[in-house]
């Protein structure tokens, strides 16, 4: 209960602190193709500390300390993969933005093509029964002997007052 | 005295609401007049009480009352002026009295404007709202009173947090909520349609204007949030796939669908089961937005224990709203009459594609929000972030554009592609124009940002296309065209602008995010740094001092060649009171792109200072085409149908497939 209140605090502590500068001159790498490797690395990358922010937006202590460890493992020869399968094994799911593909995160990865299939199919389906319906039932006008009077009122009022702006198909 | 004379007023608010959540209903179903015209005063009374218990709890933030609680917490005497009075809605119970003047202010409007509307779907629209309205004021009376005293009161109060002390978020979330309560009225009318047991085109119509104001507050909201993000935050991020973001952007979802499914409702009576049902999950999810950033359950699983009363509250308010208008729906929805039918390539095919991917969008944001919660319940601690939202989105996002181009080209009822696509040839030519120039300006990688870039061109040329061929420009003399242009509908003129405004902001969006350049390094006084073909310059840095904060102030001067371009000033600010750092970005816009310069640490050494310098390539479009996007709603809400007070003649409901020849 105590760690989760301090997490709590930190997690606030995170939130509240302006991330003034995140990565700084002194982590940069000599080699502008590995650090543009680094910088796009930490972009998936979750500051532990922070309110969903990456180690790349955040100025804390511990995101500063991801990036040296990102910065080593490519100095390393890691690959990107390997780097991040590096922080994965230490860190656990939570320090991933973009989470792994497992049973847990099913909904999460799957769940938007489902919901797009299902909703799909449920419009197609109803367009279909709709046109069917109409098909069945009397082309004729649906409206009340009253109701077609009024519409012609109306018609011959509105033709009246010269509103010519066009009855688009 | 005064603070007590607020929360009286609260109380007596508290009752209005109440009558007016009970006595119009009866007087509806049993046919009283007297008892449904009690809806109006009611109404009138409860906006009158809540604007006074605002007007007292505004006093007491300009006075520096310090014997309140609320005060105390998020106020501090040295403050700006403009911050005491932002101070009042920057803070749970303040943010309250604002939600409730809105609330109650929009059904007094209801009250005031909808003399068309038949009195007892009136009664009715209002008694919902009033329903609405004591869930809230005995939320904020059991458990957010604004009015709690302390005694003895302290000298001095505890300051905001000095983030929020900028002009940008002082105004961010009065439109914010202006736009989630403007969808109470939508849900409203729903219920009250429900109740009623009819819609038909009128109802449609009635609602449009409620819906328009909504959607354009909550995009201004928006674009507010983003825009302050980008210079406040100080490294030009403006969208960040955080949960509090994602609270406004799925209501925006939903109500950008519901905009446009009243739309068919008004014009063909179609789709009119599926608007209502989207008119209450707009206002529910407005309601989750509340919940999810009021009860902290998003700073983690564990905040919300710290005060589990006022989360629980706002989850029974949250349960009880959508849940009984769920209920009402699943009992009432199929009385309703089934309206026009349409191919499935038409006006209203379109319009039915753009709800179906933007309700799609809608629950892919609320499953990657609400997920990590829901795991985290069963013991998995995920991150949900950019990464995964920005690889989701473009399949859902380009559809939509593409389809948004076409859309306002087909005839209702039955269309055909083949005669329709000619007529944009123009606009995708020029969006292979577009794709052209990013491809020379900024080559082919990322793919993406091509994609990006003809989708902005798209939509802005498509909005434009669709005028032109209305006024049949160039086809018949330029004269003419221009008086076919000033007698279109305003409408069809807030659509073409509301879509361009889309496609402006697209452009922001890819520019920023594909072709930013930025540079992170140690600069000395009069050193100078090149970048994406400007020079910085480190004039001088000097301390100063604020009203309630010291700074320390960098000078840049920027030039291009030989030219200077700007001088700008950038801080790092230290606020005292709250013991707090931030950053005031320095910002030169050139409106096809800014020049950003951010002010860090010294150095240990003491000689230079951290700095990091950027050049965002069109990054002002996106706030520009969000602007355009709100005119292009309030021009919509002006258009001769819709305005409130229109002559009754016009107005009149007009029943059944008639509606259709106004357009």
């Amino acid at each position: 209960m105590k760690l989760t209140r301090r997490i709590a605090a930190l997690a606030l502590a995170g939130l509240l602190s302006a991330p003034a500068l995140a990565v700084l001159p002194n982590e940069k790498l000599a080699d502008p193709a590995m650090e543009a490797r680094a910088r796009e690395i930490s972009k998936e990358l979750r500051c532990l500390v922070c309110q969903n922010q990456s180690i790349d937006d955040s100025n804390a202590e511990l995101a500063r300390d991801l990036r040296v460890l990102v910065r080593e493992r490519l100095v390393a020869g890691d690959s990107d993969e390997q780097v991040l399968a590096y922080v994965h094994d230490r860190y656990g799911d939570f320090v991933l933005l973009r989470p792994p593909v497992t049973g847990y995160t099913a909904a999460l990865w799957f769940g938007p093509a489902l919901v797009l299939l299902l909703a799909g199919t449920g419009t197609a389906v109803y367009m279909r029964n709709r046109r069917r319906d109409a098909e069945a039932a009397p082309a004729t006008s649906r409206l009340t002997p009253e109701e077609e009077a009024r519409l012609q009122a109306l018609l011959a009022a509105q033709d009246g007052t010269g509103s010519g702006e066009g009855k688009r198909a | 005295m005064i603070p007590e004379i607020g929360h009286y007023a609260l109380v007596l608010a508290l009752l209005m609401a109440v009558v007016q959540g009970t006595l119009p209903f009866v007087g509806a179903s049993r046919g009283n007049v007297a008892w449904m015209e009690v809806a109006r005063p009611a109404a009138y009374g409860q906006f009158l009480m809540i604007g006074l218990a605002f007007v007292a709890l505004t006093w007491a933030f300009v006075v520096s009352d310090f014997s309140l609680q609320v005060v105390i917490q998020n106020s501090h005497s040295l403050k700006p002026m403009l911050y005491k009075v932002s101070g009042v809605w920057g803070n749970h119970e303040g943010s309250l009295v604002l939600w409730m003047v809105m609330l109650s202010g929009f059904g007094a409007a209801v009250a005031a404007f909808g003399r068309n509307i038949p009195p007892t779907l009136k009664a009715r629209v209002l008694g919902v709202q009033g329903l609405v309205g004591v869930g809230f004021l005995l939320f904020m009376l059991l458990t957010s009173n604004p009015f709690v005293r302390v005694f003895p009161a302290p000298a001095d109060g505890n300051d905001l947090n000095p983030l929020l002390q900028d002009p940008g978020l002082a105004f961010h979330p009065p439109f914010l909520y202006l736009g989630y309560v403007g969808f109470s009225v939508a849900f409203s009318f729903a219920a009250g349609a429900l109740i009623e047991g009819r819609v038909d085109p009128a109802w449609g119509r009635w609602l449009r204007p409620w819906v328009l104001i909504a959607w354009a507050s909550l995009t201004m909201g928006i674009a507010m949030g983003s825009w302050w993000a980008y210079y406040e935050l100080g490294w030009g991020g403006w969208w960040f796939w955080d949960p509090v973001e994602n609270a406004s952007l799925m209501p925006w979802l939903a109500g950008t669908a519901l905009l446009h499914s009243a739309i068919v409702v008004e014009k063909r009576d179609a789709l009119k089961t599926w608007t209502i049902l989207l008119a209450v999950l707009t206002f529910a999810l407005s309601l989750m937005g509340t919940f999810l950033v009021r009860s902290g359950v998003l700073t983690s699983v564990h905040a919300f224990a710290v005060d589990p009363a006022r989360g629980t509250a706002i989850l029974i308010l949250l349960l009880l709203a959508v849940g009984g208008s769920l209920l009402l729906y699943a009992m009432r929805a199929h009385t309703l009459k089934v309206g026009g039918v349409f191919a499935p390539v038409s006006r209203e095919g379109a319009l039915v594609l753009n709800n179906l991917l933007l309700s799609v969008s809608c629950a892919v944001v609320l499953i990657g929000t609400l997920m990590p919660l829901v795991l985290d319940a069963f013991g998995h601690k995920i991150s949900v972030g950019a990464p995964y939202f920005n690889f989701i989105t473009p399949f859902l996002a380009i559809p939509l554009i593409l389809v948004m181009g076409v859309g306002p080209f087909l005839p209702w009822k039955r269309a055909d592609l083949g005669a329709v696509l000619p007529r944009l040839g123009v606009a995708a030519l020029l969006t292979v124009v577009a794709i052209l120039w990013a491809l020379w300006a900024h080559g082919v990688k990322p793919v993406m940002a091509l994609v990006g870039a003809g989708l902005a061109a798209w939509a802005f040329c498509g909005a434009f296309a669709e005028i032109a061929e209305r006024i049949k420009l160039f086809r018949i003399p330029l004269g003419d065209s221009l008086s076919r242009a000033a007698s279109l509908p305003r409408g069809a003129w807030g659509t073409a602008l509301a879509h361009a405004g889309l496609g402006i902001a697209v452009a922001g969006m890819v520019g920023t995010s594909f072709w930013l350049s930025e540079e992170i390094r140690v600069m000395k006084v009069g050193d100078q740094t090149p970048l994406a073909g400007y020079t910085f310059t480190l004039d001088k840095v000097e301390e100063l001092r604020g009203p309630n904060y010291v700074t320390e102030t960098g000078t840049f001067t920027i030039r291009d060649g030989d030219d200077l371009v700007a001088t700008i000033d950038a801080e790092q600010r230290w606020y005292p009171v709250a013991k707090m750092k931030t950053t005031e970005a320095a910002i030169h816009t050139t409106f096809v792109s800014d020049l950003y310069a951010v002010l860090g640490d010294r150095t240990e050494d003491g000689t230079g200072w951290v700095v990091r310098l950027y050049h965002h390539p069109l990054v002002p479009w996106i706030w520009f085409g969000s602007i355009v996007m709100v005119l292009g709603g309030l021009l919509s809400l002006s258009d001769r149908r819709l305005r409130v007070g229109v002559p009754q003649k016009r107005a009149a409901p007009v029943r059944g497939p008639v509606a259709q020849a106004a357009e």
